[in-house]
Formats: C-alpha cells, sequence, structure tokens
C-alpha cells in the first residue's frame, strides 16, 4: 500500500511582526516549518504503516529551496522518502495551481492507494486543495476525517483491494462514511498526537531519498502554475486594526474590579 | 447578461447571499437542490432571487459534495451564471472549491466581507493564521465566491412578483463514498456564536474544577463560557464547539472577558468584532492587554471569585 501525505511549508506565524505604520506583515527571514494538519496527516500515515506493515508512506511538498531542510522533519517523523519542488516557477501559485502541481507528481508517482492532506493550511486555510485535486484525479473525497481506518476492500468493487472507513467531523453532526481506495482525504487535528521524533529517527532522516523534481521532470508550464496563472490578485493583505481602550488596572484587586465595574457600567455592557 | 447563482444547502445563508446578489443588478438564480430546499423558493424570492432552479434528485439528498458539485456546474450552466456564491460552511467551503475545479474557475472560500468596487467583487478573508486580512479579487471569467455565515444581513427585498421556478435538468452519477451513519451532535448546548456576553478561559486555569468558578462569572453575567484551543482540544475540559478562534467559532458579544490566556492572534481573531473586551492576566506583558479595552493584571484565583461577588452585590 503506498499513502501519499501533501505538505505545505508555511512560516512561523508565532513569529510574524506588524509594521506599526502600514499595519504589513514582514515575512522576511521567518523560520519556516510544516503546518500543523500536515502533521496530523503523516502522523496517521506512519501509523497506518505500523499497524499494516506493508506500506510505503512519501512525503510531497512544494515550497521554496528551504524545504531540503524541512522535509527532513517529515522524514524523522517516518515517511520513508519524500518528493520536493523547489523551481521559483511554481511560486505563487493559487490553489488551483498547487493542485495541478500536485496531480501531475500523483500521475508520475503512478501508484497509489491513499493521498492525506491537512483540512486546509495553518496559515491561509482556504481548504481548496483537496476538493481542486480530487476533481484533476477523478478520486473521492473525504474531508475533515477525525477518526480513520483502512480496511480489506470488497475484490469486486475496491481496485486496490482496500478500503477505508472515517469519521468526519462536520458542524452539526458525526458522519461516518466509507470509501474504496484510491481516495483523497483530509484531516483534522483531534485525529491523532503527531510525534516528537527522536534523534535516531532525525539522524536516520538524513539518510532516506529525497527527489527533487522541477517542472520539466512533472510536465507543466509557465501558463499552468506560478503566480502568473493565479486566478486571484490580492489588493491587500494587512493587520486588522483593533482600536482597544488599553485601560490597565493594577495594584489593589479590590480596587481595580470595583473601577473595572464601574467602566463596565458606563460602558452600558452589564445589564442583562 | 450573465446572472449570480447562490447556493447554500441552509437557508438562512441562501437568504443572506440572495440578498448581497440582489444588489448587483444582474439576474440573480438560486440552486435549491435535495428534499428539503424545494421549500425556500418563496423566501429566497422575497430576498431577490428571481429563478430558483430546484432539484430533489435523490443523488443529491446526502449532500455530498461531489455531487453537488456537478449538480451546481450544471445549474451554472443552465442559469447562464458567472458569479456563484456560497455559503462557507464545512460542506459550502469543501463544494465551492470542487465546482470551482470544474468550471476552471478562481476561488475564495471563508470570505468574511464582500463588496462591489469598480466593477469587480471585492472580497475579504483572514489569512496568514489570523495575523492579516487579505483583500481579493477574482480574475477568472467565472467566480466562486464562498462566505461566511452572517457575513451579510438577510433583508427581504421585493414581492418576488417575476419569480420563477425551473426543474433543473441534472445528469448525476451516484457518489463514491457511501455514508453508513450520522450522529448529530448535541445541538446547541453553548452557543458561543450568538452569546451577548462571552468569558473566554485559557491556559490560566489549572484544574478542570477551577472552571465553575468561571461559569459562575459568566452565569451572573448572563453569558457563556468559551475557551483558548488548549483547553478543548488538549485538555479536552470544555467540548470543541466552545474554541474561539481560528479553525473554532467566532464571536461578536457585548462584552467579551478573557481569563488567563495570552491573547494569541489565532484565538483573539474570534473576538475581533467584540464591543467592549477586558483581560485578566497575571503578565503584564501578556499580549491579550494590547485587545482589551479595560485589563487586569492579577492572579486570575483572586480577581474572578471578587469579580463575581461584586456583580452579584449590584
Amino acid at each position: 500500500m503506498h499513502i501519499i501525505v501533501c505538505m505545505k511549508q508555511i512560516v512561523d506565524l508565532t513569529k510574524i511582526r506588524i509594521k506599526a505604520d502600514t499595519r504589513e506583515p514582514v515575512l522576511e527571514g521567518l523560520p519556516v516549518r510544516f503546518g500543523d494538519f500536515e502533521k496530523n496527516a503523516l502522523e496517521e500515515a506512519v501509523r497506518i504503516k505500523e499497524k499494516q506493515g506493508d506500506v510505503k508512506v512519501t512525503a510531497v511538498a512544494v515550497g521554496s529551496p528551504k524545504l531540503k531542510d524541512t522535509i527532513k522533519e517529515a522524514l524523522a517523523i517516518g515517511a520513508d522518502e519524500a518528493v520536493i519542488l523547489t523551481d521559483p516557477l511554481f511560486e505563487g501559485s493559487d490553489e488551483m495551481g498547487t493542485a495541478r502541481t500536485l496531480a501531475k507528481v500523483l500521475q508520475k508517482i503512478g501508484e497509489y492507494d491513499l493521498i492525506l492532506l491537512g483540512e486546509g493550511s495553518t496559515d491561509d486555510h482556504t481548504g481548496q486543495v483537496i476538493s481542486r485535486l480530487a476533481e484533476l484525479l477523478g478520486l473521492a473525497q473525504v474531508t475533515y476525517v477525525r477518526e480513520l481506518e483502512v480496511l480489506e476492500g470488497n475484490p469486486l468493487a475496491s481496485p486496490r483491494g482496500k478500503r477505508i472507513r472515517a469519521v468526519r467531523d462536520l458542524e452539526d453532526a458525526l458522519e461516518v462514511v466509507e470509501a474504496n481506495l484510491p481516495a483523497i482525504v483530509s484531516v483534522t487535528a483531534e485525529l491523532n498526537q503527531p510525534r516528537l521524533p527522536p534523534l535516531t529517527a532525525i539522524l536516520k532522516a538524513a539518510r532516506k531519498p529525497t527527489k527533487t523534481w522541477g517542472p520539466n521532470d512533472i510536465g507543466v508550464t509557465t501558463g499552468e502554475v506560478g503566480a502568473g496563472a493565479s486566478m486571484i490578485t490580492m489588493l491587500s493583505n494587512l493587520a486588522p486594526t483593533q482600536q482597544r481602550k488599553q485601560v490597565m488596572l493594577e495594584g489593589d484587586v479590590d480596587d481595580a474590579v470595583n473601577e473595572l465595574l464601574k467602566a463596565l457600567e458606563r460602558e452600558g455592557v452589564l445589564a442583562v | 447578461m450573465s446572472g449570480v447563482l447562490v447556493y447554500s444547502e441552509r437557508e438562512s445563508v441562501a437568504l443572506e447571499l440572495a440578498t448581497f446578489a440582489s444588489t448587483l443588478k444582474r439576474p440573480v438564480a438560486v440552486a435549491l437542490v435535495g428534499q428539503e430546499a424545494a421549500a425556500w423558493a418563496k423566501n429566497c424570492f422575497a430576498h431577490g432571487a428571481e429563478r430558483a432552479y430546484v432539484s430533489t434528485d435523490p443523488t443529491l439528498s446526502e449532500l455530498q459534495a461531489d455531487v453537488l458539485a456537478e449538480a451546481l456546474a450544471q445549474i451554472t450552466k443552465q442559469a447562464d451564471a458567472d458569479v456563484i456564491l456560497i455559503g462557507s460552511t464545512l460542506r459550502g467551503r469543501e463544494v465551492a472549491a470542487r465546482l470551482a475545479q470544474k468550471l476552471n474557475a478562481g476561488c475564495i472560500t471563508d470570505a468574511n466581507g464582500l463588496r462591489f468596487e469598480d466593477g469587480q467583487l471585492v472580497a475579504t478573508r483572514y489569512a496568514l493564521g489570523g495575523n492579516t486580512i487579505a483583500t481579493l479579487v477574482i480574475k477568472s471569467p467565472v467566480q466562486v465566491i464562498a462566505v461566511m455565515p452572517q457575513t451579510i444581513q438577510a433583508t427581504p427585498t421585493g414581492d418576488g412578483g417575476s419569480a420563477e421556478i425551473i426543474e433543473a435538468r441534472l445528469s448525476l452519477a451516484p457518489p463514491p463514498v457511501k455514508i453508513v451513519e450520522r450522529r448529530p451532535k448535541q445541538a446547541g448546548s453553548v452557543n458561543v456564536e450568538s452569546t451577548k456576553v462571552l468569558v473566554c478561559i485559557g491556559r490560566g486555569a489549572n484544574e478542570q474544577s477551577d472552571l465553575e468558578m468561571i461559569q459562575t462569572l459568566a452565569d451572573t453575567l448572563g453569558g457563556v463560557v468559551g475557551c483558548t484551543r488548549p483547553v478543548s482540544h488538549d485538555k479536552h475540559w470544555l467540548s470543541e464547539g466552545q474554541m474561539i478562534g481560528i479553525s473554532g467559532k467566532m464571536s461578536s458579544p457585548r462584552l467579551y472577558i478573557g481569563i488567563g490566556l495570552s491573547g494569541q492572534i489565532q484565538h483573539t481573531v474570534g473576538i475581533m468584532g467584540s464591543k467592549v473586551t477586558v483581560a485578566i492576566n497575571s503578565d503584564k506583558n501578556a499580549p491579550i492587554f494590547k485587545m482589551a479595552d479595560y485589563g487586569i493584571v492579577g492572579d486570575l484565583y483572586q480577581v474572578v471569585p471578587k469579580l463575581t461577588g461584586k456583580l452579584r452585590l449590584r
């Protein structure tokens, strides 16, 4: 069984500084890492491997050349090999460009049973790539999964011999679903607690194979991916304004609480 | 002139989107698919829709994203629409992206603002984990925009005199995913989204039993308790439905009180719309104080009981 985990490299969101005059975020020089939900996806793939044995896990990521380092974390957590795409041509892709790139990568990989992604990226969280990728590959999509099981398939209906049973987490209900493989699945943070790889695994990761594929390897051109092909124009991207009074009440607790109650009364927010 | 197509699996959201669509001075159609939705036509007409494309095809009854997206792609062509507005629920967001791919269209999900400006639709949404708000337009000839519920105020606009119900002609394959069971969640035990007063607790609480004190404060104020991610998702002291912020709930209460929480953007993004905000934290450098109208620097175990006590004496 071959599980592919698609991962996005993002900047460390807790380290973003906002320029006071323009409200623009400063993104240059920030450390990068993988998004949170992708780690849940990878953890699940590794757990399936540990449980079932005959499983290969491949991590796929598109991003800046820093991926050469970032990907080692995925290999240390337990991916058997990795495919990274760091060519500048892919930069600035919108969700369609990213889905096209991943679809081409998967077509080149050829044999796969299960594709796992996060329910959205931790930075922009548009949640679009899974749907677009499923459409491009003509696959069943199962989103917002918080429990996942791989089962033996019905030999007549399941071309890869296996099926999945998953619990989807929607606003108003949990939905238990089944699908034959190959299928594409997006996962939530509730699925598992990703492991912190031990030092031995980190050392071993350096010896695992990482392939770097460029546009020619997968057969995409400028018109299909990257900033030039993006269908979205960003007019601005600014920190939201919050004008708060920031009245600080320090010192004696009784005085502070009394002051607070007076203020809330003045604001007219205490009436039940 | 190409028109606007509106879809949501929730009637209230379909009405919100129809209200906005009717301001664009273009033909407005609504897609009503599944058994329940056919009954919404009259209400949609009252909110500005001129045509309703109705299908009770049983293949659509389970609201599976791939089948829904295919149905909407077919209705988009029948309705001659080039703007498709979808309610950005979890299902809606998923449908929007699959539809956009079918239509070779650009797509914006989770829009929390939408306006028509200089001849184009301009949407806003949170980006970079809530650190920023991105203002976006779609360049492709067909546009799909998924708008968060309650972004637009639903307003009856007309009498729906010229409205028309059209049977959608759909050709749909059965979904490849089989739904085995649906387990409804306990509805609305705590509604953090529409409360007037929201009291949030973070990592500062030492024990689960300490939440009683927070609940008592919320009760005294006629409000409800929400929390940051660690409280619901790591410690499981409160339900996941009470988590406020990115990938949780958004709330715009009259009064927000954040207790024992640092004020990470991932949380505070969920309370930006509050009228008055209060923070209680022992660390006077905690970022939550920058988000607060009033801040008390102190131990929550001292401040909260005093606050509750004095409120009761009022």
